[in-house]
């Protein structure tokens, strides 16, 4: 089975729920389990709160990745805001401190297998994080 | 590397044919005098203390049987029957406690014995002998290799099965009395299996309706900076879903060593052992439970 | 999406229906303040049961009505937290501490009437 591409524009925090709204029924149907799904639902929320708190806008893509002899899910989450000047320093760990985590980047890295970003000033930010099935 | 090695041939040759049939005659040697080589092999071992967990029985059938392939793997070169042979020797003796010393200590007794053989026969023909040895020793060396390898693969896999069948075991969540659940975690943790923990025990007090837990680490080898996360993660999740933990048998080495690499001890409730948490739990419940009862 | 909010006895109970978007968060954050001031209200149940995630700002709204709520001398407890939220919340690092919590609605409102009966 597979599963396409799905793009959600985040243009507001309304678009936060429904991208991690999508983000669940595809893994659901990636067949990860609904503790797997729920991780998943939630990094989405944290990356898209980030496009909306610190670029306005941007958007997300959920797609399948196909490893060796794994499958996975893959978001994406790009937007063209400001950037991140010291991205060392935005992934730094907070460990459970407060809410308030700034970017909320280590959390979303603690929640995913995978974790990568990209980030130039005034150009925008891109973040792609992975799960991959047991 | 089994492939590699059977066809190669040892780099002592220089012409062709001599190795082939002076191992042939080699071979022959052994057949002959099997039943005294053997006897002497296995006099040696038990000298030597080896094999200790099996019987006399027991070694002589095994000797013969490795003395039978030994040879066989001279005279035909090929090492996979050998291998296969280790295979099985191992996994029948790995469950009596063998140790790879032992059986790397068996063969290369095997090599010295028929090593010594080819000295008292070939005495007076110093140049032949040599020649003899030449095809002998590299052969007898890689024999010694097949073996001790095939010792190591088999007792990996059953250390790797042991490990599988382990982690399967999954940790009990039980429940001693109402509202109480006892998780006692016993070996390695590690991420996986933390988050299988954490996973079973948050279930647990939800459909057990439970107000505390008590996890009991006393079991638990070693504790790190990432294992200790793990356990106060499952201490957070818990309080979130209305329960109280309290972590027992954590000793004063692990204690220390959490204080020492900056853990927040703080955030755990920790009582020295089993007991005394199921006490503190049922302090804590007691309370709970007479208050609960008034309204009715 | 409105929050209802009920109010029983000397408590108010606000139960989240489904997911919620950060307007509705705040929204449930000033409407719930403003009910307790004009109940004179207790304590406040939050039940969470339906929502199936949890992230930091809505872990954030929620201390932050604890804390409000606290600041009008009031008790505020988290109930229905489910357990694969509660472990994503714990991974992301969010534990409503210093937050009262309880498995579910019955077992916030057996906290609250044992806590007020003991400190009366």
């Amino acid at each position: 089975m597979s599963v396409g591409e799905i793009r959600v524009a985040i243009n507001s925090d309304q678009d936060i729920v429904s991208a991690r709204q999508k983000g669940r029924v595809v893994a659901n149907e990636l067949g990860f389990s609904s503790g797997d799904a729920t991780l998943i639902a939630t990094a989405i929320s944290e990356l898209a709160r980030n496009i909306v708190s610190y670029a306005r806008k941007g958007q997300i893509t959920i797609r399948q990745v196909n490893g060796l002899n794994r499958r996975g899910i893959a978001v994406i989450a790009d937007d063209e805001g400001p950037g991140i000047a010291d991205i060392r320093q935005a992934l730094r760990d907070g460990f459970s401190t407060s809410g308030s985590l700034g970017l909320g980047l280590p959390g979303v890295r603690r929640l995913m297998d995978e974790f990568e970003i990209t980030s130039q000033l005034g150009k925008g930010t891109t973040v792609m994080v992975k799960k991959w099935r047991p | 590397m089994s492939k590699r090695d059977v066809a190669s041939v040892p780099p002592e040759s220089k012409r062709n044919e001599e190795p082939s049939e002076l191992l042939r005659e080699l071979v022959a040697h052994l057949r002959q005098n099997r039943t005294q080589l053997r006897e002497e092999w296995v006099v040696r071992i038990s000298e030597t203390r080896l094999l200790t967990a099996m019987t006399k029985e027991e070694i002589f059938a095994e000797a013969t049987s490795v003395y039978d392939s030994y040879v066989e793997a001279l005279e035909t070169e090929a090492f996979e029957a050998l291998q296969a042979y280790a295979r099985n020797l191992s996994e029948r003796i790995i469950p009596r406690g063998v140790e790879t010393h032992e059986v790397v200590g068996i063969v290369l007794l095997l090599r010295d014995v028929l090593a010594r053989s080819l000295f008292a026969k070939y005495q007076n023909d110093f140049k032949k002998l040599n020649r003899i040895l030449d095809a002998y020793e590299p052969a007898a060396n890689r024999i010694a290799n097949t073996v001790a390898v095939g010792f190591v693969q088999e007792r990996e896999r059953v250390i790797r099965q042991q490990q599988e069948a382990i982690r399967e075991l999954s940790t009990p969540v039980l429940q001693v009395r109402e509202r109480l659940l006892i998780l006692p975690i016993i070996g390695v943790i590690d991420p996986q299996r933390a988050r299988q923990l954490t996973e079973q025990l948050l279930r647990g007090i939800r459909t057990n309706r439970a107000k505390v837990v008590v996890i009991d680490i006393t079991g638990v080898a070693a504790m790190d900076v990432t294992v200790a996360n793990h356990l106060v993660q499952t201490v957070e999740a818990s309080r979130l879903l209305g329960a109280t933990v309290i972590v027992t048998g954590l000793s004063p080495e692990i204690a220390q060593t959490l204080v020492t690499i900056g853990v927040d001890l703080g955030k755990m409730n920790t009582v020295g052992d089993l007991q005394g948490g199921i006490e503190q739990a049922e302090r804590l419940l007691g309370y709970k439970v007479a208050t609960l009862a008034e309204p009715r | 999406m409105e929050v209802p909010i009920l109010k029983q006895g000397a408590f108010l109970i606000a139960t989240f229906q489904a997911a919620l978007s950060d307007a509705d968060l705040n929204q449930l954050r000033m409407g719930l303040v403003q009910q307790v001031v004009k109940f004179r209200s207790r304590a406040v149940i939050v039940d969470v049961t339906a929502m199936d995630v949890m992230d930091s700002f809505a872990s954030r709204t929620l201390r932050e009505i604890a804390h409000m709520i606290r600041l009008r001398g009031a008790e505020t407890v988290i109930v229905g937290i489910q357990p694969e939220v509660a472990f994503a919340m714990v991974q992301l690092g969010l534990t409503l501490e210093g937050v009262a919590t309880a498995l579910d609605l019955e077992e916030g409102l057996a906290y609250l009437n044992e806590k007020f009966k003991t400190t009366n």
